[in-house]
Formats: structure tokens, C-alpha cells, sequence
């Protein structure tokens, strides 16, 4: 199905993921990269397996909590190995929330201060520790991405503790980088629309750069996500030589 | 048997936006002097084979598990014999 050098990425499916066709063709179709579905019943994931993507959808009708029942999935043992051995696990919008859940990222997602389902671009900065979805992107840099969800607004019960570990990825800002009030669209502590965890390989965040990695959609800035991606493993491979 | 009932809410440090709607929709109702509303979630389950402290014990860790999140919420357990 592909060359052994295409980099191998698995987008886990629960009942309720709907942005995971979204994610398989970027990768795979845009990106180069031989995306593949794994069923969040199957017990782990393929040995060959460089990166991990938990899309983003309504996972079990996002019932209890969202992301709380998929947290619990057989699949997410398997992930938090592979997290644990250091390799990059992305996760989008629900996917960022089953993170959370699953305790793989700091923090949690609540109900929107806005009390509505928020379904538009916004501009997010990048910014912290360089990740692999991050590391090639110059710091400050203003993304556009959409958005579409009610439960995004991002706490933490020790919001300094993260942001001085560099762990803030994307933060919500105006088109000029300035974060503002009236740029968070879902009232995040401190503006935090993804975070890393303490090692900076698994990286959350509620935009969706899938949504914006071809100009038919009205942007690519999303796509400089994956590049970076693509870039931190060439990197790897550069380095072992 | 015991039967356990759960309440989770969000924690006093966490804005409740659906809580402050609900203050504004019962005010504009006419109801005054309301204030603090917080919405949260109702669980109910029975444990069989087990006794009633038993069985807080057990519901305390399905709480830090699944049922409450808590980064963002509090729980309150009732068990009934």
C-alpha cells in the first residue's frame, strides 16, 4: 500500500469520530504519508506505527464527558505505550479531549463559556517547547484554523506550572498575534487552545489543522502542523546516519 | 445490596456557564433572590454483594476513574442499604 519510507500514521476510530476520513486524506492524500484507521476495539496498535492521530468527532455521543468513554478504550493502553516510548501522538478537537481524559495531556476541556457550539476560524500563536507538530514553525507565528465545538474552553488547576514548563503549543490570538479577550473564543484559561505534555511528543489542541491543509478549503496553515512533523522525522532519520 | 447515588458538579474555582443561564432564565422568570446556580450530573447504581461501606469505597474509585473528572469536578456520594 505504500513505500517503506512513507511515514506510517494510525487515526484511531470510536463510535462517534467524524473527522477521521478528514484526517486519513490529508495525511495520506496531501501529506504523503500512509495513513491507516484503527478500530479503538483492537488491542494494539501495528508494530510499524511512527505517529498516532486522535481525530476529532463526538466520540459515544460524547455521553458523561467528552472523550471520557473512549478514554477508556482497549486502544488507549496501546497509545499510551507508544506516547511512552516518546513517539508523537496528535490529538484534534475530541481527539484533544480523549487525551485529556486518558491523562496522555494536562488539564481538561469544559463546556464553552459561551454556552454555544463554536463553528468558525480563529487565529492561534505557537508557541512553548518545540513538538514534532511544532518544532518547524518560527515561534509567534499567526495560524488560521477552524474551530467547531462546545466543550473547548481549557483548564488547568496550576495554569502557571504550565506555561513556565513551556507546555502552551497554541494560544488564541487576533489576526496580529495579540491575545485578547475577544480572540478566545470559548473563555480557555489563558487563551490555551493545545497544550504538550511534560516531554513534548503527545500534543492537544481544539482547532483542526486537517481542515485547513488544502487552499480548495480557504487555507493551508494547518498543514504546517504536519510539515513540522515531516521535518522532525527527517531530522531523526538525518541523525542516525 | 446498596444503592449508591452521585452527584458530580464543577468546582467552585470553575466558571459554570450553564449554571449562570439558568440563574438569568429563573430571574427573568420572576423568581427573585436567586443566586450561585450550579447544573451538574446525577448518577445512580446499584452494587450487589456488597456492603454499604464497601461500597463507598468502590464508588469513590469509579468517581476518580470515570465518573467525575477531577481536574474540573467534585463529587458527592449518597449509598442506601
Amino acid at each position: 500500500m505504500s513505500s517503506p519510507s512513507r511515514l506510517r500514521v494510525a487515526i484511531i476510530q470510536f463510535p462517534g469520530s467524524n473527522c477521521d476520513d478528514d484526517a486519513l486524506h490529508v495525511l495520506d492524500k496531501v501529506m504523503g504519508m500512509a495513513a491507516f484507521f484503527v478500530w479503538h476495539k483492537d488491542g494494539s496498535l501495528p508494530d510499524a506505527t511512527d505517529m498516532v492521530v486522535v481525530p476529532g468527532g463526538f466520540s459515544y455521543g460524547d455521553y458523561l464527558r467528552s472523550g471520557a468513554i473512549a478514554a477508556q478504550s482497549p486502544i488507549m493502553d496501546s497509545v499510551r505505550t507508544f506516547a511512552g516510548s516518546g513517539k508523537p501522538v496528535l490529538g484534534i478537537c475530541n481527539g484533544f479531549q480523549v487525551l485529556c481524559e486518558s491523562g496522555l495531556l494536562p488539564g481538561a476541556l469544559a463546556r464553552n463559556a459561551t454556552l454555544k457550539f463554536e463553528c468558525r476560524d480563529v487565529f492561534v500563536r505557537v508557541e512553548g517547547m518545540p513538538t514534532p507538530f511544532s518544532s518547524a514553525i518560527p515561534a509567534g507565528r499567526v495560524l488560521r484554523m477552524p474551530i467547531a465545538h462546545a466543550d473547548g474552553r481549557y483548564f488547568h488547576d496550576n495554569v502557571a506550572s504550565l506555561e513556565s514548563a513551556s507546555q502552551v503549543v497554541f494560544r488564541y490570538c487576533d489576526h496580529a498575534g495579540g491575545v485578547t479577550p475577544e480572540a478566545n473564543p470559548n473563555g480557555s484559561l489563558g487563551g490555551i487552545a493545545g497544550v504538550c505534555n511534560a516531554s513534548g511528543n503527545v500534543v492537544g489542541l481544539m482547532p483542526h489543522p486537517e481542515r485547513a491543509s488544502e487552499s480548495i478549503l480557504g487555507g493551508v496553515d494547518g498543514r504546517q502542523l504536519f510539515e513540522s512533523l515531516l521535518m522532525s522525522f527527517e531530522k531523526k532519520a538525518g541523525g542516525k546516519q | 445490596m446498596s444503592k449508591a447515588k452521585i452527584v458530580v458538579t464543577l468546582k467552585r474555582a470553575v466558571l459554570d456557564p450553564q449554571g449562570r443561564a439558568v440563574e438569568q432564565s429563573l430571574s427573568r422568570l420572576g423568581f427573585d433572590g436567586v443566586s450561585d446556580v450550579r447544573v451538574g450530573r446525577f448518577i445512580e447504581l446499584k452494587l450487589n454483594g456488597v456492603d454499604a461501606s464497601a461500597a463507598r469505597e468502590r464508588v469513590e474509585g469509579m468517581c476518580k476513574k470515570l465518573l467525575a473528572n477531577t481536574v474540573i469536578e467534585d463529587f458527592h456520594i449518597e449509598i442506601e442499604d
